[in-house]
């Protein structure tokens, strides 16, 4: 069983939580000079890493509050918990961009 | 709301969520060193507050309530019986006795809020209130509660939001060896059955034919 860190409540069962997702998603500046495609990709295309992931958790048991984590995907390993609003520590950020690289969106032949 | 005779009538009338099962809760009690009881504690009143403490309508209302609590686990207790319960940063629940705690504390709340952003809702038939206490009642508790409750991490006077055999509840550690839980109405009697089966080894254990 996980104890996740909620920056309201402390420790707490992994239980009391629920998953949001990818963090630090924006919504585009200008929606509707999007094309299909682009639309297409924010609404549905998210990372699926091997390593670390920035993630939206909400504490639905707690202070019903969201806020972020970086979690490794392969060991469950949280390396930082911080609120919404705030950028992820620094070098988990460059850890995740350099992981992000090597990550793909779309192929290029794609139907939109 | 005005106390009209009406009202006056509609309070002789009140059933509380778990009244079927006060023969149950008395039965399984256990008395001595190893003992737990149970007992419901009916139509407290509560009221459900949102609003940012630090705003002047929060500065209002800590006046109404005699405070409110800063963080996680924190109970303020005020005048009149009532304390306040830490939901989250903006959210908190100002607990009452039924009786001989404050009539108009709605009223005084709605009032001390104003028209400023917020609220302020009377759910005293939302939940109710089960009292597990006695020597064993951590005991019990444990067996189907996550969190820590032991008095280094959950001292007496102090109130978190979790989650006892999977019910969502508030658990207020109201003296050394009393805990108050607060379940939805409808979640009464199954978490009142729940803890009468984990009381009923301490039964067993105090009776001298189980050896």
């Amino acid at each position: 069983m996980l104890l996740f860190s909620c920056p309201n409540c402390g420790p707490r069962n992994e239980t009391e939580f629920h998953y949001g997702g990818q963090a630090h998603v924006a919504y585009p500046e200008h929606p509707e000079e999007l094309s299909d495609r682009e639309w297409a990709e924010y609404l549905f295309y998210r990372e699926n890493p091997k390593g670390l992931f920035a993630e939206r958790w909400v504490h639905s048991a707690g202070c019903r509050k969201w806020f972020n984590m970086v979690r490794d995907t392969v060991s469950y390993d949280i390396k930082a918990v911080y609120r919404m609003g705030e950028a992820p520590p620094v070098e988990l950020a460059a850890a995740a961009a350099t992981q992000a690289a090597t990550n793909h969106n779309a192929p290029e032949g794609a139907k939109p | 709301m005005v106390n009209t005779a009406e009202n006056t009538q509609v309070r002789a009338l009140r059933r509380s969520p778990a009244a079927h099962l006060w023969e149950d809760f008395t039965r399984g009690s256990v008395e001595g060193s190893h003992g737990v009881a149970l007992h419901e504690v009916p139509f407290q009143t509560m009221v459900g507050i949102r609003v940012d403490p630090l705003s002047e309508a929060g500065v209002r209302i800590a006046a109404v309530t005699g405070g409110l609590p800063v963080r996680c686990g924190e109970v303020a207790a005020g005048p009149d019986g009532v304390s306040v319960l830490w939901l989250s940063p903006d959210e908190f629940l100002a607990v009452a006795p039924d009786d001989g705690g404050r009539a108009d504390l709605v009223e005084a709340l709605t009032a001390a809020l104003g028209a400023d952003a917020g609220q302020v809702v009377d759910l005293s038939s939302n939940r109710t209130t089960l009292e597990l206490s006695g020597p064993s009642a951590r005991e019990v508790l444990e067996k189907s509660c996550a969190a820590d409750l032991h008095p280094r991490a959950f001292a007496a006077g102090t109130a978190i939001t979790t989650e006892v055999g999977k019910i969502p509840v508030l658990l207020w550690k109201s003296g050394p060896d009393t805990f108050r839980l607060f379940p939805r109405a409808s979640f009464a009697d199954y978490l009142g059955r729940w803890l009468l089966d984990g009381m009923r080894e301490f039964a067993a254990a105090g009776n001298p034919a189980w050896h």
